[in-house]
């Protein structure tokens, strides 16, 4: 556990970041360190030079605006989790970043560098998925923006490209339009990492289902979105026989496995605890 | 302060623990100090072509480069040792760095020496080492088949040893016409220790004094032995090993493993101090592990569910080389335990020891009970179904009545004393256990979640003793404990003694032994141990013997400064030193106890030796070399109510209920600590822990992203009692209780598991119990 020798710099603003990483094509960015030291130390990941971007004001903290919350970048999970802001209006975030790694990890870990990183057993990605999140960047050119649907592009690859910096994540306060949400997770018993997460947001109106969207982490190499396309229980009752008829439909190919749980049974984990989740999420909604 | 002894003071250790200020191996540093890495094989199995050393010798801050050959070059031993011999036991030389060919996946082929540790690091990945890959074989039965990849020329088909124990042909023909007969092929998993502290060496050798070596060692003196005899061959008087603060051993540092000979080799080749501190992987894949056997066991029964014979055969993997105690743990600690709490009238063990491509297998957290709990604990289950009886009933049938102690087995040990059906009975009335089966009942009538209820009665055997019983089982050592109490002038003591705490509280328990007999202030009580040169040759700390050894012969020196002490206040009253008798720190005459001798005056005489009595000795200092009588053998009773999701297979232990009779209890919270800690690792190996090690030898488990300990969250908080059936052979009536929770939680959980399954037609299923397994269990059994 001893990382291979690195250059460290630190940036004081995003955009001394951005031209940082412009001068150091091997430098990596170091904001909480939760998931590239680990990477170090096992010497998985050995890049020349560090770019400190963990001081930078401006792209930390939560606020609200035009019925969304700003969440910078550089905001930890403990603060995301403690929020009232967030517990108010977009409960299945605040619960799912309670449920990353232990007391320690959330208070460093940042939600930047964990949605950076995209490990595919990780609790935000499918969290953000199903909420319809857009994740906004900055690089040479620029800002830019990309749906987190298209954020997530592969096992820890991002559409975040070489020499751009995570500036903020935009979620919609779904908690206030009649939505329902539900983070469920199965812990892996070594890493506590999602061996099986599923995130459901249900809208419902008059009894009928408006829109429902599931995802899951740790079945797959980056985020299985079940229904990107709406799924069965939009229009209809939602109810349970409903859920579980989808559910037991559900087919995803090509699923992971280790040691502690092979594809097969994660796929099962996934069809037990999507029902969950749209269950509890249809609960909580408004409808 | 008389009376301290079975109160549950705090532990004076902790203050300096829990705020961080204990020094333990690696946060020592010492002038001019060096840092060792250890070049490491990463095949399971291969032949060494070439190593080069040029690049690494060149880089920054190098000092030297080792291999295997210099260590030959240099003349000495360069072989760690087994110490503990069988018949006909196959014992390949373990060089401490491999030459002509690697055999697990850690075994060390070169080493590193640099000023920084990153830089030892860093130069150790240029170290070129150019392996020929062979086939491996892991699997401690399959190791033994027919073309096998061979590990060592000596063992053949890869058998260190073949051994058996009790009456085959009584056992053999105990099946013929019986009742009933059960059968279960099982695995115990492999399990890596997993001591907080990694294995650490700190070594520094002058002409002057010596070798000193500081490590992470739970039995310094036997460390300077092996060191002494086979590794380095220097005097052992030119030898001083010490154990600074531990953390944690759970037997990993019993044995000696070739890095602290690596590390000291070093420190004398460059004439500087030289540090070797393992990595978590680094001491993961190399620590010796536990348990991994394959086992085919069979119990006969008669109409009455009364049991008439037991046989087991287990394969036992050794791992690559044969580790420090490995012979001893799957035969005489385990096969010596299977008749558990019962009357068998007839036993046999076979157990073939099998060379794998591993980590060497060791004692670990209960070494070999554990297993023999295991084994006749899931039987019994078993015997109960093929009975009609229920779990409890089966066993209390079967017990070893209170009245039949001292008791023979059919397997070597006489259990001196017991009370197997009280403990029972109270682990019983604390579960509810009659309420446990009627709502398990009501709960699979109803479709919820599945519940399942697990019952263990274990016993234990600590103390393993005495010398000359364990030397002429194989044993190169013997297993007495030593003490030395030391009174100052002024009245205060220090203890030396030859155990050696890595978390197990000694300098508070032993000082409640010296504070309760001779009534001194606990803080006028000093403990020393962990030196072997401030401490007599003394055995360490492991299989729960020092408060049964040790602390017994504490209290045996003890008994000796009271005589002595008696002589010196008999000669101030002028009375005979039979007419004395001491308590309240003082000594006086009996019948008459306002002529007496204070404490104080006693030992401040003993030193000024103005007025000795003619035949006495000045000072006032006292050795016991305590070898017991025989083993101790705590018991207990442990229960566990499990609830299983039907749908995914998750188990979530609802309540674990335990009651262990560990004899006296010098200090009750101490005794609940330990308890604590070993439910929550048995817990571990039932539900969670597993070192896996792939076809080639890879050890996929060697992160904690991968090895899954147990965490408190994932525990319920245990509901713990006791009872007291005091050692009737020890001079403190104690027994041992760190490995209690260890041996019973593992089956205690399966069985509850297996109950819980019983609709499914599920007799048996593997630790760990994955939900996984769960899953595929119920899916098979709905086919049933």
């Amino acid at each position: 556990m001893y990382p291979a020798s690195f250059e460290y710099v630190r940036a004081t603003s995003a955009q001394e970041a951005v031209d940082l990483l412009a001068q150091n094509a091997d430098a990596k960015l170091l904001a909480g360190g939760h998931s590239l030291i680990p990477m170090m130390k096992l010497r998985l990941a050995q890049p020349a030079k560090l770019i400190d971007i963990g001081r930078i004001a401006e792209i930390r903290g939560i606020c609200e605006k035009e019925g969304t919350l700003r969440i910078g970048s550089l905001t930890t999970h403990d603060t995301i989790a403690n929020s009232e802001l967030v517990r108010q209006k977009c409960s299945i975030l605040a619960g799912a970043a309670n449920k990353i790694g232990d007391p320690q990890v959330r208070n460093k870990g940042t939600i930047g560098g964990n949605i950076a990183h995209a490990d595919p057993a990780s609790d935000l990605p499918a969290v953000l998925v199903a909420l319809g999140a857009t994740v906004h960047m900055l690089g040479p050119n620029g800002p830019r923006s990309v749906a987190a649907g298209e954020f997530f592009t592969g096992l820890l690859e991002t559409a975040l490209e070489a020499g751009e910096i995570l500036t903020e994540i935009e979620v919609p306060a779904c908690c206030e339009d009649g939505s329902g949400c539900t983070y469920l997770k199965v812990e892996h018993p070594a890493s506590g990492y999602a061996v099986c997460g599923a995130a459901a947001v249900v809208k419902m109106e008059d009894g009928s289902c408006v829109s429902a969207s599931l995802c899951f982490n740790g079945i797959t190499p980056t985020v299985f979105n079940a229904w990107p396309n709406g799924g069965p229980l939009v229009g209809g009752s939602a109810d349970d026989a409903t859920i579980a008829a989808a559910m037991a439909e559900l087919s995803i190919d090509e699923p992971m496995g280790d040691i502690h749980a092979s594809g097969e049974y994660r796929v099962a984990l996934a069809r037990a605890y999507g029902k969950r989740a749209l269950i509890a999420a249809r609960e909580r909604s408004g409808g | 302060m008389s009376g301290v002894l079975g109160t549950s003071v705090k532990r004076r250790e902790d203050p300096e623990l829990i705020t961080g200020r204990g020094k333990y191996t690696d946060d020592l540093t010492l002038p001019g100090m060096l840092h060792a890495a250890i070049v490491r094989s990463p095949h399971g199995h291969a032949k060494i072509r070439s190593i080069d050393i040029a690049a690494a010798s060149a880089a920054p801050g190098v000092v030297a480069v080792y291999t295997g050959k210099d260590v030959i070059a240099s003349g000495v031993g360069g072989v760690v040792p087994t110490g503990w011999l069988l018949p006909n036991l196959k014992t390949p030389a373990h060089p401490i760095l491999a030459t002509e060919k690697v055999r697990h996946v850690g075994d060390g082929v070169a080493v590193v020496v640099g000023e920084g540790r990153y830089q030892a690091r860093d130069a150790a990945e240029l170290v070129e080492v150019d392996y020929e890959p062979l086939d491996a074989t892991v699997d401690a039965k399959g190791a033994t088949a027919e073309g096998q990849p061979q590990i060592h020329e000596e063992a053949p088909n890869n058998v260190a040893f073949d051994w058996d124990l009790g009456d085959k042909a009584a056992a053999d023909s105990a099946f013929e016409g019986a009742a009933h007969t059960v059968a279960v092929d099982l695995r115990n998993s492999r399990i890596i220790p997993f001591a907080i502290e990694p294995r650490a060496a700190l070594a520094s050798y002058d002409e002057a004094s010596g070798l000193t070596l500081r490590m992470t060692s739970q039995n310094p003196h036997l460390h300077r032995l092996l060191m002494s005899l086979a590794s380095l061959n220097l005097p052992e008087h030119r030898i001083r090993v010490i154990a600074p603060e531990v953390g944690g051993g759970f037997g990993s540092k019993i044995h000696h493993y070739p890095d602290e000979a690596i590390a000291s080799w070093c420190a004398m080749q460059c004439g500087r101090p030289v540090k070797w501190a393992a990595t978590r992987s680094e001491t993961n894949a190399t620590d010796a592990h536990g348990r991994d056997h394959v086992t085919h066991a069979e119990m006969a029964l008669d109409g009455d569910g009364k049991i008439l014979g037991l046989r087991v055969e287990t394969y036992a993997a050794m791992g690559a080389y044969l580790s420090t105690f490995a012979p001893c743990v799957p035969t005489y600690l385990h096969g010596t335990l299977l008749s558990g709490q019962y009357d068998m009238p007839a036993i046999h063990i076979r157990v073939i020891g099998s060379f794998t491509n591993t980590a060497p297998v060791d004692a670990v957290r209960g070494a070999g009970r554990p297993e023999a709990t295991y084994l006749v604990e899931r039987l019994m289950d078993l015997a109960a179904i093929e009975s009609g009886l229920d779990p409890t009933e089966v066993r209390r049938r079967n017990f070893v009545p209170a009245d039949a102690f001292p008791y023979q087995t059919q397997v070597a040990l006489a259990y001196d004393s017991g009370n197997y059906e009280v403990a029972l009975d109270k682990a019983l009335a604390n579960s509810g256990y009659a309420d446990l089966r009627s709502q398990q009942a009501e709960r699979l009538a109803s479709g919820g979640k599945l519940l399942g209820i697990g019952v263990c009665a274990y016993i234990e055997a600590c103390g393993i003793a005495p010398s000359a019983v364990v030397g002429s089982l194989g044993a190169q050592a013997g297993l007495y404990e030593s003490a030395k109490v030391r009174v100052h002038p002024t009245g205060t003591v220090t203890v030396f003694s030859g155990s050696s705490a890595h978390g197990q509280g000694h300098e508070t328990t032993f000082a409640q032994i010296v504070a309760d007999r001779l009534g001194v202030p606990m803080e006028n009580v000093a403990v020393v141990e962990g030196d072997t040169d401030e401490v007599q040759f003394g055995m360490g700390t492991y299989g729960s013997r020092s408060a049964a050894v040790g602390g017994s012969a504490i209290a045996k020196s003890l008994d000796k400064i009271i005589a002595k002490g008696a002589k010196l206040a008999a000669h101030v009253l002028e009375v005979a030193d039979t007419d004395l008798e001491f308590h309240d720190n003082q000594w006086s005459v009996k019948g008459s106890p306002d002529k007496s001798v204070a404490w104080g005056d006693v030992c401040l005489q003993a030193y000024l030796a103005h007025n000795m009595p003619a035949d006495v000795e000045p000072g006032l200092e006292e050795t016991t070399f305590y070898d017991p009588a025989n083993f101790t053998y705590p018991f207990g009773a442990h229960i566990a109510l499990v609830e299983i999701d039907r749908e995914t297979g998750e188990i979530e232990l609802l309540r674990y209920v335990a009651v262990d009779d560990c004899g006296e209890q010098i200090n009750p919270m101490i005794v609940e600590g330990q308890v604590h800690g070993g439910i929550a690792y048995g817990i571990g190996q039932a539900l969670w822990e597993e070192a896996v090690y792939d076809e080639h030898g890879q050890l996929l488990t060697s992160t904690l992203l991968d090895y899954a300990l147990p965490k408190a969250h994932n525990l319920p908080s245990f509901e713990l009692d006791h009872t007291i059936t005091p050692c009737p052979h020890n001079p403190l009536g104690v027994k041992g209780i760190g490995e209690a929770g260890t041996i019973a939680a593992p089956v205690t959980i399966v069985n509850a598991v297996v109950d819980a399954l019983r609709p499914f037609g599920v007799k048996h299923l593997d630790m760990p119990l994955t939900p996984e397994k769960i899953w595929r269990a119920m899916k098979n059994g709905e086919d049933v």
